[in-house]
């Protein structure tokens, strides 16, 4: 049986779910939402998504959540019942309402707190809509508590003594009532739970069997019990029944005077239904607990009585599996391929034909091997949509605080991207989202000069292509100032006056720690993170950040990334005997030493010319303490890894083995964080090889380089 | 003997704070996640009680009433909607669809189990 600790992570997954389906189909709404019955299905749909987070919340006493879901329900149901339209104005609060229930989640979650000021805003516009709509709503609310405060009074009121206190009640079921399946012997014994019960049962109606007659079984009980209860709390046992019985309660002579304790209404009230602000019963603490939110209107679609509502199936049939189990397949998977590798050579060595039973046994295995690992990393997959639908919300936020107008285009939202990929996105995406509205878009004045739509761009696509996924981010606004971005480094001293930059160059600069292209810092991208801390979580995940811009026209980011994180095209190299592997993605050039030019600085240090620039050699054998070749072997190759900013140094190797996808196992879980070095494999013999971290590297040779003469263009 | 609850709900929270409080109650629970879902089951569970939500994917609360109370195995099993309102409107429309009663959420679990005992008995 779950535990409640386990039932909250449930809550908090569904919640997920629920919030994503909440979204998609405001949006939808937003976006015209076909019309009448996919309109209507659309509304029911988030109108149940708010419903269940507000279920689900009361549960765990998650107060907030439930009083905040419970208002936006309420003008969610202005909507369902037709008593508002799907209005832009009214959409726009939906879906900021829609925000602010995810901020708010995510606070009970976590334990932090949303942010008040917001949340003040949009209570104050749902509190707006909703008293235009359910007066009768609002009465619900007060009327309740009221009654039950009466009942309570009454129950602490002195009794007289002169007799017992508790009730004489008749029960008289019609047929309905056994028809809905109310069984008068358990009413009768939940009575009993309240004081000692006499039954006396009434057979003098009953009719003779060929006279009997199913709407009127004629079977009525007289019943004292003796309680010191109050009149309300008896009623509400009733309340299933009430209009399907004859009930009186009488209270006996000793018992305190109730709030109109005989106040059910007779069997006869029949068909007519009292009206549904009028005290009938008043509710007992068994079945209705006061609720802390107004109950609005029945939350039902409206269905002719006693028949359902057929919905159309919403998603396809998915199954929740725990990630640590997919990531057990994928190192299972892994192995294979490994294991497929070592096959491979054994049958190399055993010196087979090429057209033997063995070798194309084996092929068969690798193809095998290729299609459960696509397969798997299926599974792991998914869709970019929850993440470029956060950042419409990301784009609301940013145009909410710099005044700009600006729309989201999102393009390619079902690309599929490893899980792991997706979830160390957002925080990127936010970023360059809030820049793009912040820094890309211009003001609505500038924007008019230049004869642009007062309302900005910006589009947010994903892309497969060749093997890596595309990402862009792309605004239509002025472009990057070039003057003032080479200006602004020359202050922070991050090129030197005398530096020549290519225009890529320079918007480079946006890349580099210690870059803020806005001299006052602006509320919405902040301080601290810059586009330098984007490039590298991007980097962390295997990919690139380029950045292209048109001066007029605007801004484009592009990140590059792997499809997973669980393998790797690498290249395999020889340092210092032992083998190793670099990601391919950060290699720009090999190099033969024989048409090299280097050139010696200091005591050791190396710097070789390439394309008018001097990029220094960093010698991984030795910083690994690996023997170097001998005096006279210099380095078989030079291989030039570079980083976004352009930053390139050469490594000095030995040899370049082969160019293959690798496994990546993770070096830190199983040894620890060594300098250089990113992760590890296992090679095709069994070996282990590390995985070089280039951009670690990188970092380690600028520290070593900063003193090394600087040619035309360097950047170091 | 053990009473057998058949509890139908679109939401895994409710269905396991369902399951986890009739199961300490020594009730057998089994759980549906929409209205078609829980027809489905009726037979095969062949319950002493059918707890519903209303709002529901595919097919709602009153269509589970509908399709319980349209069984003649069934016809007389105590139906109990789950619902978040407490409205005199709900009430009628419970009662009239043919719903036994209510269970207003959130609910506690001596609410829970008093409804129950309520319709069941004992």
């Amino acid at each position: 049986m779950a535990g409640l600790d386990e039932l909250r992570v449930t809550f908090f997954q569904e919640c997920e779910d629920l919030l994503d389906r909440l979204g998609s189909g405001l949006r939808d709404l937003a976006a015209g939402g076909g019309g009448g019955a996919e309109q209507d299905e659309l509304v029911h749909s988030v109108f149940r998504a708010v419903h269940s987070i507000k279920g689900g919340a009361g549960a765990f006493g998650l107060d907030d959540l439930v009083g905040f879901s419970h208002l936006f329900e309420t003008v969610l149901d202005t909507l369902r019942s037709g008593r508002a339209g799907p209005t832009p104005q009214l959409l726009d609060t939906l879906l900021r309402a829609g925000d602010m229930l995810d901020d708010l989640v995510r606070a009970a979650r976590d334990g932090g707190a949303p942010p008040q000021e917001r949340l003040a805003r949009i209570v104050a516009e749902l509190d707006l809509l909703a008293e235009g709509a359910g007066e009768d709503t609002l009465e619900d609310f007060v009327f309740e508590p009221l009654a039950l405060d009466l009942g309570g009074t009454d129950a602490v009121g002195p009794g007289d003594g002169a007799g017992a206190a508790g009730f004489d009640i008749l029960l008289a079921p019609r047929g309905e009532m056994y028809m809905n399946g109310n069984e008068p012997a358990a009413l009768i014994a939940a009575l009993a739970t309240l004081g000692p019960l006499t039954v006396t049962a009434g057979t003098g109606r009953i009719r003779p069997l060929a006279a009997f007659d199913g709407a009127d079984p004629g079977l009525r009980w007289q019943l004292r019990l003796q309680t010191g209860a109050t009149a309300g709390e008896v009623a509400a046992l009733f309340d299933f029944v009430e209009d399907l019985a004859e009930i009186t309660i009488e209270p006996l002579p000793g018992t305190p005077p109730g709030p109109d304790p005989g106040g059910l209404p007779a069997a006869a009230a029949g068909e007519s239904e009292p009206p549904a602000s009028a005290p009938v019963v008043p509710p007992g603490p068994a079945t209705d607990p006061p609720a802390a939110v107004p109950a609005p209107a029945m939350p039902a679609p409206a269905t002719p009585a006693g028949g359902g509502t057929v919905v159309p199936m919403a998603a396809p049939a998915t199954v929740r599996v725990n990630l640590d189990r997919v990531d057990r397949l994928i190192n299972l998977i892994g192995e294979l391929v490994i294991m497929e590798a070592v096959l491979s050579r054994i049958i190399a060595d055993a010196g087979l034909e090429s057209n033997s039973d063995a070798v194309s046994g084996l092929d068969r295995i690798r193809q095998l091997a290729d299609e459960i690992q696509e397969s798997v990393m299926a599974i792991r997959a998914q869709p970019l949509r929850p993440v470029f639908q956060r950042m419409e919300r990301i784009l609301r936020e940013a145009t909410e605080a710099t005044g700009k107008r600006a729309r989201l285009v999102t393009r390619g939202a079902e690309t599929e991207v490893d899980r792991t990929v997706i979830e160390r996105l957002t925080d990127p995406l936010t970023h360059m989202i809030r820049n793009a509205v912040d820094h890309g878009l211009e003001d609505a004045a500038a924007r008019a000069a230049t004869g642009k739509p007062a309302e900005g761009t910006i589009t947010l696509s994903a892309a497969h292509r060749s093997g890596r996924v595309l990402i862009e981010i792309a605004d239509d606004g002025g472009g990057i100032d070039r003057a003032r971005v080479r200006r602004l480094a020359e202050d922070r001293g991050l090129v030197t006056p005398a530096a020549v930059l290519t225009p890529a160059e320079t918007d480079a600069i946006l890349f580099r720690p210690g870059f803020s292209s806005r001299e006052e810092v602006s509320a919405v991208s902040g301080r601290g993170v810059g586009l330098d801390v984007v490039q590298r979580e991007i980097q962390a995940l295997g990919g690139r950040v380029t950045i292209a811009s048109e001066e007029g026209a605007g801004t484009r980011f592009t990140i590059a990334l792997p499809l997973t994180l669980a393998v790797l095209d690498g290249m395999l190299v020889e340092f210092g005997g032992q083998t190793m592997v670099l990601p391919l993605a950060a290699v720009a050039e090999t190099l033969s030493p024989a048409g090299a030019t280097l050139h010696a600085t200091g005591a050791t240090g190396q710097m070789l010319a390439n394309r008018g620039r001097l990029i220094p050699v960093v010698d991984l054998a030795a910083r690994f303490g690996l023997p170097s070749p001998g005096p006279g072997h210099g380095p078989g190759v030079f291989i030039i890894i570079e980083s976004e900013s352009g930053t390139r140094v050469a490594l000095a190797a030995g040899a370049i083995l082969d160019q293959r996808q690798v496994v990546i196992k993770s070096l830190e879980e199983n040894y620890g964080t060594v300098p250089g070095v990113s992760a590890a494999t296992i090679l095709g013999d069994g070996r282990i090889a590390l995985i070089l971290d280039p951009d670690d590297i990188l970092r380690g040779a600028g520290a070593a380089a900063a003193g090394a003469p600087r040619m035309a263009g360097g950047m170091a | 003997m053990s009473r057998r609850i058949l509890a139908i709900d679109d939401s895994p929270t409710m269905r396991g704070l369902i399951a986890r409080t009739l199961g300490e109650h020594d009730f057998v629970v089994s759980l549906a996640e929409d209205g078609a879902d829980g027809l489905e089951r009726l037979a095969e569970v062949d319950p002493h009680l059918v707890i519903t939500d209303i709002n529901m994917p595919r097919l709602d609360g009153f269509g589970v009433i509908a399709g319980v109370r349209g069984d003649p195995a069934y016809a007389s099993t105590p139906v109990l909607v789950l619902t978040t309102e407490s409205s005199a409107e709900l009430k009628q429309r419970a009662r009239r669809s043919g719903a036994t009663g209510w269970i207003v959420k959130p609910f506690d679990d001596g609410a829970l189990i008093a409804v129950i005992r309520r319709v069941l008995g004992g």
